[in-house]
Parts: C-alpha cells; structure tokens; sequence
C-alpha cells in the first residue's frame, strides 16, 4: 500500500505520544524502586549510594507483616465468597429465563456503574451502625459489592457458550445434579471461574476506596496502609515509603503476570468483551 | 398442571433459585445502604428537612466541590477521549498489541495511590522529568507539577488513558475491516473513511467510553489529596463526602454529599447516553450472507 507524506507524518507523532506516554510511565515506577533502595538521593541523577536498609525499616515502622496478612486473608475472602455467591448466579442467568430478570441484571450492573466512592459512604455508615465498620468483616463485605457482579458478568458469556446438550446428555445416562455439577459443570467451567476469580483478586488489591471507608486501624489492607504513608510523609524518610510502594507493587505484579497468562489484559479494564 | 410445572414453564425452578443469594446479598450491601443514605440525607442534625441540602448548596467550600471536580474531570476525559481514539485506529493493525497493552494496564491495576507515589518523587522539582527538561533547554528551572491542578490532572491522564485506550480499542477491533475496505474501494481516502464509515460505528461505544471514564475522574479520591491541593484547587467532591464521614461523623450530611456526587454525574452521563440515542445502533460486524 502506498502511504502518502501525511500519512506518515500523522503515524510518527502518533507513536511519538504513545512512547512518550510509555517513557514517562516506566520512569515514574524506576523512580519508586530506585528510590526504595538509596541512601541518599537529593540533586542528583542518582543516588549516593544503594542499600537494602529501607525495606527492613518499612517492614518495622508500618507493620507491614499484619498488613499483608490482613490484605491476603480480606483478598481470600473476597475471592471465595464472589465463587459461591457469583458463579451459580451466573449458572441460573445464563441458562434460565424467568420474570425479573432485568431486574436482576441492572442489580447485578449498577454497582459496575456507579463509582465506590459514591456508594461506599452510604454502606460505610450502615457498616459502622451494624458494629462491622473499621472489622475485617466489614471490609470483605464492602469489597464484595463491585466483586459479586463482576463474576457473574464475566462468568455469564462463558456459561452460555458451554453446549447444555453435554449437561442433557449426563442426565439421560443417569448422573444426578451432584454428580453431573462435579463431574461435567465444574470440568468444563473451571477455565473459567479461574479467570474471573484471578481478576477479581488483581482488583480487590488495588481497590482503594471502598477499604479505605470502611476499614479500622487493624483491617487495612497493604494499598490503604500506603496511602495512609504517603499521606503522612514528611514524618517517615521518603525511602522507607517508597520500600513499601515496592513491596505493595510486587505484590499486585506477581498476581498481574498470574492473571495474564489466563485472560486477555482489556479483561482488567471493564466486563469482559464479546466471548470468543 | 401442579403449581411446580407451571412455574417451571415460566423459568422458575431449581436452577432459578441460585440466582436469589447473589442478590440478596446485593440488596443488603447496596440497594439498602443507598435507601438508608437517602433517608439519612433528609434527617440533618438541625432536625429540618431539607437541611443538609439547604446547607450543601449554600455553603461555597461544598457547593465549588461539584464545580471543581467538574473542571478536572470534563477536559481529561475528553483528552483521554481524543488521544486513545486514533491510537486506538493505528494501534488495531499492529500485530503484537499484547506487549503495549500490557504495558498499559500497569497503571491501572497499580492504582492511584501508587502512582500518586510516583508522582510526587517523579514529577518533583528535583525528579528526573524536571531534570531532563532543564537538561534538554526546554526549563531554566524545576517546574512545580505536583501539589497542584496540574499534578491531579497528570494523575488523572496516567491512570485514565490506559483505561479510555483499552475501552476504546475493544470497541475499534470490533469493526469488521471489510466495511472500511468496501468504503476504500468506492474510492474514499482515509479521511473520508474515517468521516463516513469507522467514525458513525464507533461514536455508539465512545459514548459508553466517555461514561465509564468520566465516572471514574468523577469520583477522583487519593490522587486529589496526595498529589493535589486538597484544601483549594482540587477539594473535589469525594473529599467533601470523605471529610463529613470520616472527621465530622456526621454521617446525614456525608451521605447528602455521595448523593449529590452520584447525580451530578448522572446528570453529565445521562446527557452522554442521550445524545448516544441519537445515533446509529446497527452491526459493526460484517453481516452473514
């Protein structure tokens, strides 16, 4: 094909914005890992000198042991709870037409739709009249309102796409609704419910908002107990912060590279896209 | 016919029923906290009815909050908007997206707050941008990007473009490329093709592009206090919610301000939608046949 003058000038500045997006982007984490492990770093391209101390001083000064046994047991039970909640709703919605279905649908929609922020505060005052405000409970409860949802819209597609006439099939040869779930369903939607689950995972790390407003001194996750860090810097060194921005990167990166090699990256972004 | 098989001719039986805990749950956690929050907002401390709101839209420090967010959440989803999509269009015939899209969920999963992190070190006045512009001639000396408009408006492009871009992109790869190829070959340029076939199947998805993006800078929190100025030029309105929740306890008026945050952004996503009524809503895959 042959590309005209303008053609070419418009793809360079094109790919110049785009990879000075990227180059900006990758500098801004360099500077955070850098940092972490600098003595000294003030009017210079670089530190002085390296050092390993700042992550022992992160680990001590912000507790960072509760703090991350805290995030994997509130991410855990996020997890588990969004499967059993999520994937057999997702079942009886794609497999079932019944009366109120919309209904449920826009239910399952809206808090995609509408930002933590917003109803986070109203369930953040229900939480602390209930006595769950500021408890781990409360947290896990809070982070299941956008993670229940998600399931079920990414699970839905893939249910639908899965032959009910493989599901007949068992039935006529005898199998009952235990063995034809253990045998057939779980088989076949395991792909599945592992991608949807790895992303739910990813993003309940990341989910700031809703932890933060309904989380107490002792349920803060790792990504709240960094913001509160950063909030208050100035009376912590820079570099014992940025140790833990990246301990906090590590560990949202580890589970990133996990989840990529199951889904398709846009997947992180918003509902899954067309199925197939 | 038993009351069981005609509710099972309906759609209702067992496999129905697992829909129910789900929303249950949804109802508890989400529906009810909305309609305790909206009874809550008619109950202000001062026993009127409609004191909190009364107090909201007099009170300048809350009523600017909606202009504010305003100011900084309408041009950076229209930027984020106009720069994903021609990248989006030249970035479909690349045939290793993989790596580039990985690259940008990065600031996505990381989340604000550690960008908000990076920022501040980055962008500080003696951060490796500042540097290289003086390096470079561009600056004689270091720019101030953070603690300002500018530095939430940065936070607010590094995390929502990757998010605007890989929406769009999904919308732009679900064009079939015959129809663009029919267009070429009745002899339209680019240009033309753009104008007249890629940019009425894809107005449709940057429409829902434009409302999924705007909502999240909408309801913009850590970056507007870490790399902001939360008390003046970014005090946007989850700040307000944030503040009246957690350091006043007064819970009425918290719940005043998250409703009014939810329908002024309504009001701009629902202008968004019905405008998107206006348009064409056909196949933009190729049709069988």
């Amino acid at each position: 094909m042959r590309r005209t003058l303008i053609d070419r000038l418009w793809s360079t500045a094109l790919w110049t914005l785009v990879g000075f997006f990227i180059v900006n982007l990758l500098a801004l984490i360099g500077t955070v890992v850098v940092s972490s492990f600098a003595t000294r770093w003030l009017r210079s391209w670089l530190p002085a000198d390296w050092t390993l101390r700042w992550y022992a001083a992160a680990w001590n000064e912000f507790q960072l042991g509760d703090v991350l046994l805290t995030t994997f047991q509130v991410v855990l039970a996020v997890v588990a709870l969004s499967a059993i909640f999520g994937v057999p709703a997702a079942y009886a919605l794609a497999r079932r037409d019944f009366p109120g279905k919309r209904l449920a649908m826009l239910l399952l929609l809206l808090p995609m739709l509408v930002p933590p922020v917003t109803y986070g505060i109203p369930l953040a005052t229900v939480l602390y009249q209930t006595g769950l405000g500021g408890s781990m409970a409360g947290v896990i409860l809070a982070n299941l309102v956008p993670s229940i949802p998600f399931v079920v819209l990414v699970m839905i597609p893939f249910i639908e796409q899965i032959d009910p006439r493989i599901e007949a099939a068992a039935r006529v040869f005898g199998a009952g609704t235990g063995r034809l779930f253990v045998h057939v369903l779980l088989p076949l939607l395991a792909p599945g419910v592992m991608a949807a689950l790895l992303l739910v995972l990813v993003r309940t790390i990341a989910m700031f908002e809703l932890t933060f407003l309904t989380a107490g001194p002792t349920s803060q996750t790792l990504v709240v107990a960094l913001y509160y860090a950063v909030f208050a810097s100035g009376v912590r060194a820079v570099q014992s912060i940025d140790a833990m921005a990246v301990i906090y990167m590590g560990v949202t990166l580890v589970w990133l590279l996990i989840a990529l090699r199951f889904v398709n990256p846009t997947q992180l972004v918003g509902r899954s896209k067309r199925s197939g | 016919m038993t009351s069981r098989e005609r509710l099972a001719a309906r759609g209702v039986d067992g496999v129905t029923l697992l829909v129910l805990p789900a929303v249950a749950l949804l109802v508890l956690l989400f529906v009810y906290p909305f309609l305790y929050g909206l009874f809550l907002s008619f109950r202000p401390k001062d026993g009127s009815l409609l004191g909190n709101y009364a107090r909201f839209f007099d009170d300048p420090f809350f009523r600017d909050t909606i202009w504010v967010t305003m100011r900084l959440a309408l041009p950076v989803t229209l930027l984020n908007l106009l720069l994903a999509l021609p990248i989006a269009l030249r970035v479909r015939h690349l045939r290793r997206q993989r790596l580039l899209i990985t690259v940008l969920v990065l600031p996505i999963t990381l989340g604000t707050v550690l960008v908000s992190e990076g920022m501040l070190n980055y962008f500080g006045p003696q951060g490796w941008f500042s540097r290289t512009l003086m390096l470079l001639g561009v600056i004689s000396a270091p720019v101030k990007l953070v603690q300002s408009y500018t530095g939430v408006f940065l936070s607010l492009l590094i995390t929502g473009f990757p998010f605007t871009f890989l929406l769009t992109l999904s919308y732009v790869t679900g064009i079939d490329p015959a129809l663009e190829q029919a267009g070429a070959t009745l002899g339209a340029g680019p240009a033309r093709r753009f104008r007249h076939v890629l940019l009425p199947l894809l107005l449709p998805g940057l429409a829902i592009t434009f409302c999924l993006s705007f909502v999240q800078a909408y309801s913009v929190l850590p970056s507007a206090v870490l790399v902001g100025d939360p008390s003046r030029a970014t005090r946007v309105i989850s700040i307000a919610a944030y503040q009246a929740a957690i350091e006043e306890y007064d819970y009425a008026m918290a719940s005043t301000v998250a409703l009014i945050m939810g329908a002024t952004q309504l009001a701009v996503v629902g202008m968004a939608l019905g405008l998107r009524g206006l348009l064409y809503r056909g196949p933009a895959g190729g049709a069988k046949g």
